[in-house]
C-alpha cells in the first residue's frame, strides 16, 4: 500500500534544482493550456466554431459569478487574467490527478505523476502570489497612503486629535486594530494554501487506501467525490482571491463623524 | 504511557473533535439554505454558490485538523 508522502518525491536533480513528480504534473497542465490557447487563438472568428463557442460559454458563466463579487464589469475584466487562470489551473491539475496513469506510471520505483496540488510548495506559492498581488493592486488603485492607512492608521490618528478625547480614544483603538489586520494577512496566506493542500492531499490518500483494499469498482464513488471536490476547491480559491483583490482596491468606508 | 500511544491518542482526538464542529457548522449552513429554498423554490440557483462557499470555509477548519494529524509523529 503506497500512501503518498507529505513531501513530493524527487525524480531528478538538474543543476541543484530538484525535479519532483508534482512539478511534472504542473508542466503537463501548462503544456495543455498552451496548446489549447494556441488552438483557440488561431481559430478566433466572428462566427464562432464549436471550441470557441464552448469556451465563450464557460467564460460567460464565470464572468457572471465574478460580477456578483466585484459588482463592476470593468473590475472583473481587470482581475480576470489572475483569478481566471488560477481557477482553470487549479481545476485542471485537480482533475488530471484522477486520470489513470497518476500513481501507476513509475520512474525508477517512484511515481512519475502526482496531483500538482498535493505539493504544499505549489499551494503556498499560489496563496502568496494571490495575497501579494492583492496588495500591489491596492497600492496601485487607491494610492500608497490610503492603502497604508488601512493598516497603520496614523492619518486617522492625526485627524482625530483636533476632534477631542473620544475621537482620540477611538483612533488609538483603530491603530491597534490596523496592526492586527497585518496578522490576518498572514492568516489569509496560511488558510488559502492549507485548505487547497489538505483537500486534495486527503482525497489522494483516501483513493490510494481504498484502491489498495478493493481495486475493482469501489473507488468509483470516491473518485466522483474527488471530481466535485476539485471543482469546489478551485472555485473557493479563486473566489477568495477575487474577494481579497476587491476589498484591497476599494476606498475605505468614508470617515463619518465619530 | 509511552510516546507511541500518546501520539496515536492525540491523532484520534484531534480528528474527532476537529471533525465534529465543522460537521455541525456545515449542517447548520445547509439546513438554513434548505429552509430558504423551501420558502422560495426559485432562489435555489442563486443560493447554491454562496452555500457551497460557506460550506467550503467550514470544511477548511476540518482540513486544518487533518493537517495537524499528518504532522504529528
Amino acid at each position: 500500500m503506497h500512501i503518498p508522502t507529505l513531501a513530493p518525491e524527487v525524480l531528478a536533480t538538474i543543476g541543484g534544482m530538484k525535479i519532483t513528480n508534482t512539478m511534472v504534473n504542473v508542466w503537463l497542465a501548462l503544456v495543455i493550456f498552451l496548446v489549447l490557447g494556441l488552438i483557440v487563438k488561431r481559430a478566433v472568428a466572428l462566427r464562432p466554431g464549436k471550441l470557441q463557442n464552448f469556451i465563450e460559454y464557460f467564460l460567460e458563466i464565470i464572468l457572471g459569478y465574478f460580477d456578483q463579487v466585484t459588482g463592476d464589469r470593468k473590475k472583473t475584466m481587470r482581475f480576470l487574467p489572475l483569478v481566471g487562470s488560477v481557477f482553470f489551473f487549479i481545476l485542471l491539475s485537480n482533475w488530471l490527478g484522477l486520470l489513470p496513469g497518476t500513481g501507476s506510471i513509475t520512474y525508477g520505483h517512484k511515481m512519475l505523476l502526482r496531483p500538482a496540488n498535493t505539493d504544499l510548495n505549489l499551494t503556498a506559492a499560489m496563496a502568496l502570489v494571490a495575497v501579494i498581488s492583492s496588495h500591489i493592486f491596492g497600492l496601485v488603485t487607491v494610492g500608497v497612503f490610503t492603502h497604508l492607512n488601512k493598516f497603520f492608521q496614523i492619518g486617522t490618528f492625526f485627524k482625530s486629535i483636533l476632534k477631542g478625547p473620544v475621537a482620540i480614544f477611538t483612533a488609538v483603538i483603530e491603530l491597534v486594530v490596523g496592526i492586527i489586520e497585518l496578522v490576518s494577512e498572514a492568516a489569509k496566506v496560511l488558510s488559502l494554501s492549507l485548505r487547497l493542500f489538505g483537500n486534495i492531499f486527503a482525497g489522494e490518500v483516501l483513493i490510494s487506501v481504498i484502491a489498495s483494499l478493493v481495486g475493482l469498482l469501489v473507488p468509483t464513488p470516491f473518485m466522483m467525490l474527488e471530481l466535485l471536490v476539485g471543482v469546489i476547491q478551485a472555485a473557493v480559491f479563486s473566489m477568495l482571491t477575487l474577494v481579497y483583490l476587491t476589498v484591497m482596491t476599494t476606498k475605505p468606508h468614508g470617515e463619518e463623524e465619530h | 504511557m509511552d510516546h507511541e500511544s500518546i501520539v496515536t491518542l492525540a491523532k484520534g482526538l484531534t480528528m474527532a473533535v476537529g471533525g465534529f464542529f465543522p460537521a455541525l457548522a456545515i449542517g447548520l449552513i445547509v439546513s438554513k439554505a434548505m429552509e430558504s429554498i423551501g420558502r422560495n423554490p426559485e432562489s435555489a440557483g442563486k443560493l447554491f454558490v454562496p452555500m457551497l462557499l460557506g460550506a467550503a470555509f467550514a470544511e477548511a477548519i476540518a482540513i486544518y485538523a487533518l493537517v495537524v494529524v499528518f504532522t504529528l509523529k
